[in-house]
């Protein structure tokens, strides 16, 4: 597209200019405060008495600080500005409703900026990734109709009938998320019934809000990057169709072993083994496409980054599928296993996918070029051995913690003490992700620099 | 494909599937269980709830589980957990349940019957590694006070010198601690319920 019609792109993009810049940098603004948290709850766990006299940083509440603010600040953020720009490019018509989309920006970041406040002021809701209060969530409810009805109108406005690919999996995002969040929210439930939908909620903000735009941007820009159509389209609708069906119902692998019926265990079992097929579709679709081109990984740090998240996606969910079944879970459940798969798919799949399509978008949007592209260089090495110091260390630790909590004559705390060396591990990859966050965050703060002061020049030559 | 409204239908139809399948029938299905009478001398004390109130507050549940899992899915119950499995009737009065997801700390669902002393769990509390060498959970030292005047009623924590304040005045609980402690005494689950071994 970009070498045929120059023009077109780029108009799109202008288009798109300022919802991308404001949902892009508000996620890369919550990277920067969820890595300190994350920081600060890893050296917590082997040096328990680090900030130990300071209420609203002991460890159950800046945990759920470093979550709240990487999945509804970061992910959902980043996440959105990427949905706006690949929707506007595919639908090739201009963004619609960009004064609402502002609008939603300005009300998503005042959202999470008075929940983590709440949060580490000690009034959390309880549930495990639901601790915004209610009011939080009609604060997202109001932003997110301006997402949608933008997303849509574009939608509407596609130049072809026929749609690609990303197309179905950013219209399921945008359609599946709002009524996720508002029946989770409803005050309907108690007891046992609560915990099955909170992680039927849980599970799907990953299954059916992040991974369809993760999918969708793998799937834009890996054939775009490399200059060839994708592989096979009948993969891609069988991927598509059964991802929809199967990771819908993953959630109750989370109660594998608790109070809940039989029936539901096995259901919620079933679906993630059969996420395999999904997967290895949209795996195979993928490596098809790139086989012969693997070369260009070298020049291209968006096709680096994506790759590397697309291939993190086939294996966290190929180990998601083997960790649901219940021989695998006693060992696993309850462990630091668990905390090195939600990392692999939220960081290794999602976050390194979106620092690609960062890396793609914001230089066209703004018309500034990165300042340096060793930065780039150490961002992607940094954050990638990072994260795989991350997934082995706690992968392993969790086995080890899982094996010693499986044998009932070891006392509870040989569980612990062998679990320290892993703990540090973890925060020596801490350490690295936020080193490659900061020089990201350095980057994108040279190329603002640049757009602001051009900005005048170029706004008269666009339009 | 290029009919958006088959891609309409069949996005609204998967989410619907899993809405019923995996949420709304097992509501209905567990919230027709009622506890039978007697069978549950359970329901927090005033104190109690309080206490459930702090342990939510200071995220306790993100490194405890309170579930007692049966044994096919793990040594729970050789390891002491429970005499039996939870079931839903275990919780039916809590909001929001907090099941848990991580043992980094033990299962909390009978730590009432486990450690019943009051001291215990104030100094665990107060710092953990007064009474269990070795662990990483949080000091809750918010949760005391310094007993300064007349005024501060109290028993004093009989606290080892190793962890006293550097001005070795005696440390209180204040009520945030006593009715954590009073919600913690509460866990048991020491009834049977009918239907689970």
């Amino acid at each position: 597209m970009q070498a045929s019609e120059p023009n077109i792109a780029s108009k799109l993009d202008v288009s798109a200019r300022w919802p991308c810049v404001a949902f892009l940098v508000s996620g890369i603004f919550w990277l920067l405060i969820g890595s300190a948290f994350a920081f600060i709850s890893s050296y917590k766990l082997h040096s328990p008495e680090f900030l130990g006299s300071i209420p609203w940083l002991t460890f159950g509440r800046v945990r759920t600080a470093h979550l709240n603010s990487v999945i509804y600040g970061f992910s959902s953020m980043a996440g959105i500005g990427t949905l706006l720009w690949l929707v506007t490019r595919l639908s090739r018509a201009p963004l619609q409703g960009v004064g609402g989309l502002l609008i939603s920006a300005i009300l998503w970041n005042l959202g999470v900026t008075v929940g983590i406040y709440l949060i580490l002021t000690g009034r959390m809701q309880g549930l495990e990734w639901l601790e915004f209060p209610p009011p939080i969530w009609i604060i997202f409810g109001i932003a997110f109709l301006f997402v949608v009805w933008s997303s849509l109108r574009t939608f509407r406005l596609r130049a072809s009938q026929y749609t690609y690919v990303s197309q179905w999996y950013l219209f399921g995002a945008t359609l599946w998320f709002p009524p996720l969040y508002m029946i989770a929210n409803l005050p309907i439930y108690s007891g046992v019934p609560q915990a099955a939908m909170n992680w039927w909620y849980a599970h799907n903000v990953l299954g059916i809000w992040f991974t369809p735009i993760g999918l969708a941007a793998a799937y834009y820009f890996i054939p775009k990057i490399i200059g060839r159509p994708i592989y096979s389209y009948y993969l891609s609708l069988l991927g598509f169709w059964s991802l929809a069906l199967f990771y819908n119902w993953n959630g109750s692998h989370h109660l594998v072993g608790g109070p809940i019926p039989a029936w539901l265990m096995t259901a919620s079992i079933t679906a993630s083994v059969m996420m395999a097929i999904p997967v290895t579709t949209v795996a195979i679709n993928h490596h098809m496409t790139t086989k012969g081109h693997f070369h260009m990984l070298r020049v291209s740090p968006t096709l680096r980054f994506v790759v590397f998240g697309a291939m993190s996606y086939t294996a966290v969910s190929l180990q998601g599928s083997t960790q649901a079944l219940r021989s695998v879970a006693r060992i696993t459940h309850f462990t630091q296993h668990t905390i090195a798969h939600s990392h692999m798919g939220m960081y290794a799949f999602f976050a390194m996918t979106l620092f690609g399509t960062i890396y793609y978008i914001l230089p066209r949007v703004t018309m500034v070029p990165w300042p340096s592209a060793r930065a780039i260089r150490w961002h992607f090495w940094l954050t990638g051995i990072g994260i795989a110091i991350y997934v082995i260390s706690l992968t392993t630790g969790g086995f080890i913690q899982g094996f010693a909590l499986d044998n009932p004559k070891k006392p509870f705390i040989e569980s612990v003490t062998a679990l320290i060396p892993y703990f540090w591990m973890r925060t020596v990859a801490a350490v690295l992700m936020t080193l490659g966050h900061i020089i990201f965050a350095v980057s994108i703060y040279r190329v603002l620099r640049h757009f602001v002061t051009t900005y005048p020049s170029i706004k008269g030559k666009s339009a | 494909m290029n009919r958006a409204i088959i891609l309409f239908l069949g996005v609204l139809a998967t989410f619907i599937s899993a809405l019923f399948g995996i949420n709304l029938i097992p509501k209905l299905q567990i919230d027709t269980v009622r506890p039978e009478g007697t069978l549950l001398p359970y329901g927090y004390s005033e104190l109690a709830a309080r206490g459930r109130k702090i342990y939510i507050r200071e995220g306790c549940l993100y490194c405890h589980t309170q579930q007692v899992r049966p044994k096919q899915d793990g040594s729970d119950i050789p390891r002491g957990l429970g005499m039996r499995q939870t079931a839903v009737d275990d919780y039916v009065h809590d909001n929001p349940i907090v099941l848990g997801t991580s043992r980094t700390g033990p299962d909390l669902m009978n730590i009432g019957i486990r450690q019943p002393s009051d001291e215990w769990h104030l100094l665990h509390l107060y710092n953990p590694r007064i009474v269990s060498q070795g662990s990483v959970m949080p000091s809750f030292p918010w949760l005391f006070k310094e007993q300064v005047t007349a005024a501060d009623t109290g028993v004093p924590l009989k606290i080892p010198d190793k962890f006293m304040p550097k001005n070795k005045r005696p440390i209180i609980p204040t009520d945030e601690a006593l009715a954590l402690v009073e919600y913690l005494k509460s866990l048991k689950r020491d009834y049977k319920v009918k239907g689970v071994p």
